[in-house]
């Protein structure tokens, strides 16, 4: 058994899911058949090889600005661009205060 | 027309010429068939006549002055609802966005109606894109047009289904680690996966940052080439979108395909492997060596590994992703005593099953204690399977498999296993985990009348050679051989 049903309340606070207690086992058996699966991933000697942190697609055919990583990310000026969405998203607010998202109370004192 | 001899963007494009419809009568006429299979389908969740027809409209103005035509005017189109429209609900097929409603276009959106497309609406899929057959859908499940006790696959089930039943000409799906190919290899159309960064995700609500990709479905090649010309190419508002020239895509696919060499990896036809697939597709690679194709036999050792990385690397992602959905700032919110309380009854309520099966198991890859084991080792096997196309790139053009194992599996089938609708993705996800482009295009059918699809890879951003591939073999008859 790769995971318990302590695994499951921890992982499951951790993601901030709320689980009916009747779930615990159903989740419990299947996470435990799904990592009982990836444990496949141990038989393969790693030691000598770079994880792949990131997706950046070697450019295969032609010009383009391809390094021996890929394709260097195209990043843009720094400059302030005007933005004006604020009303727009904050009218899809469960409860807004404009200028703010208005939430229960966080601080007690 | 009638259903036999289904709309395409080329037949659209003369009928509109030639005054023989208008775009708002075709709107009119798609909207009506909408009505009449909608409600047996499911493939549509929202529809949007009033956006439709004023773009409608603007293309027949457009007509009666005599302009030149865009190259999807008056084209009638679904976008899947993980694809943000503004001013349309969207939902990804999860009740936690039930209501919401996107203040901004995506950009391949915004580049489909900038180049005439007329969007009819909102395609059903999988809640966030988390399934293999359409059935996560808070919305319930869609149907097979071709098949109708069968899933449409997933999760782009609904923009695979709305064009495969004639609901629209073109759509766009998403691919994660196999959502636009699957389906297309079910429904029995051409549906294609680019290069990650070849089209903008910007507006495309994130399910796995480092895998998800933008493309269309189509009835035929030279339509999906049109699309991907239209939707492909850099976004500023997109770091990951690739700045790389977008080929004359209708033009490359018609180059003849001789001498072309075509890689064969044995590891996509071993166990698993339904006997009848298996004979379609060794059936159209020998199609291709009638067309002058050399058959290059490839190992490609790490294939067995794709799906339990694929299951590590999307799920963490996603654990990563979805930690939005908290009731503060859009869609739902289900009210608590203090603000953790609200979190958690809000996701609580608002995710389905699927989603926080992936939401657990990527916390439990990423958790203090388990990120070298899992998640750490899953990006080491990456990089080997990318390693494994790399090599095989060296020796080949295009590279050839099965779509899926098996033709599309009857609704309520996996439901109750989900390691076994993960297995549905094992041929798709290696090309996700490598980033390369695939296309999966029908390649006849089982004897039961079952479409079965064949996928293409190509190296990284040569969607041109993949879709020069598929159009040869679409001309030799290959979609139904």
């Amino acid at each position: 058994m790769k995971i318990s049903r302590e695994d499951v309340l921890r992982v499951a606070q951790l993601a901030h899911l709320e689980l009916a207690p009747e779930e615990v086992e159903t989740y419990r058996s299947q996470l435990d058949e799904i990592l009982s699966y990836v444990g496949k991933l141990q038989e393969l000697d790693v030691s000598n090889v770079e994880p792949m942190t990131q997706m950046r697609p070697r450019n295969a055919n032609g010009p383009g600005s391809a390094s021996a990583t890929g394709i260097e990310p195209e990043l843009r000026d720094d400059v302030v661009v005007p933005c004006n969405v604020a009303e727009a998203v904050l009218a899809e607010a469960p409860d807004a205060a404009k200028p703010f998202f208005r939430v229960p109370k966080v601080i007690e004192r | 027309m009638s259903a036999a001899t289904p709309w395409t963007v080329g037949s659209v494009r003369e009928a509109l010429v030639a005054k023989k419809v208008s775009a708002r009568e075709l709107a009119t006429e798609f909207y009506a068939q909408i009505a009449r299979r909608n409600p047996e389908l499911n493939a549509f969740l929202a529809l949007c006549p009033e956006r439709a027809y004023s773009q409608a409209d603007r293309v027949d103005a457009a007509i009666a002055q005599g302009r030149l035509l865009a190259p999807l005017a008056g084209v009638p189109v679904a976008i899947k609802d993980v694809i943000s429209t503004q001013g349309v609900h969207t939902t990804c097929g999860s009740k936690i966005l039930e209501t919401y409603t996107p203040p901004y276009d995506a950009t391949a959106v915004e580049r489909l109606e900038n180049a005439g497309a007329v969007i009819l609406g909102k395609a059903n899929c999988d809640e966030f894109a988390m399934g293999s057959s359409n059935e996560n859908s808070a919305y319930g499940p869609v149907r097979n047009p071709v098949a109708l006790d069968r899933v449409p696959g997933g999760s782009s089930g609904g923009s695979a289904a709305a064009v495969a039943a004639g609901l629209a000409v073109v759509s766009l799906g998403t691919d994660t680690g196999g959502s636009i190919r699957q389906p297309g290899a079910y429904c029995g159309i051409p549906a294609m996966m680019p290069t990650y960064g070849r089209v903008s995700r910007y507006g495309l609500i994130a399910f796995a940052s480092s895998l998800d990709r933008i493309g269309p479905f189509a009835t035929n090649i030279s339509d999906a080439a049109t699309v991907m010309s239209i939707i492909a190419g850099h976004d500023s508002n997109d770091s990951t979108s690739a700045a790389v020239a977008v080929p004359e895509y209708l033009a490359e696919i018609e180059k003849p395909v001789t001498g072309l060499r075509i890689g064969v990896p044995e590891d996509y036809f071993g166990a698993g492997l339904d006997p009848e697939v298996k004979n379609k597709v060794q059936a159209g690679i020998a199609l291709l060596e009638k067309l002058g194709c050399t058959r290059v036999p490839l190992k490609m050792p790490h294939t067995d590994y794709a799906i339990a990385t694929y299951y590590i690397v999307a799920t963490a992602e996603a654990s990563s992703n979805l930690a939005r959905y908290d009731g503060v700032r859009y869609g739902l919110r289900v009210e608590g005593n203090t603000l953790m309380d609200m979190y958690r009854k809000t996701r609580e309520r608002g995710f389905g099953s699927e989603v926080k099966r992936r939401i657990m198991l990527g916390t439990y890859a990423l958790s203090s204690g388990y990120y070298d084991a899992y998640y750490l080792r899953a990006q080491k096997v990456r990089s080997l399977i990318a390693r494994d196309f790399a090599q095989a790139f060296e020796k080949v053009d295009v590279i050839v498999t099965p779509t899926a194992p098996t033709p599309a599996f009857k609704l309520g089938e996996k439901t109750a296993d989900p390691l076994e609708m993960y297995l549905a993705d094992i041929y798709t996800v290696t090309g996700s985990l490598a980033g390369v482009p695939g296309i999966s295009v029908p390649c006849g059918k089982t004897a039961a009348g079952l479409p079965i699809g064949m996928q293409v890879f190509g190296s990284h951003f040569g969607e041109a050679r993949v879709l020069q591939l598929a159009r040869a073999l679409e001309k030799a008859g290959g979609f139904s051989i």
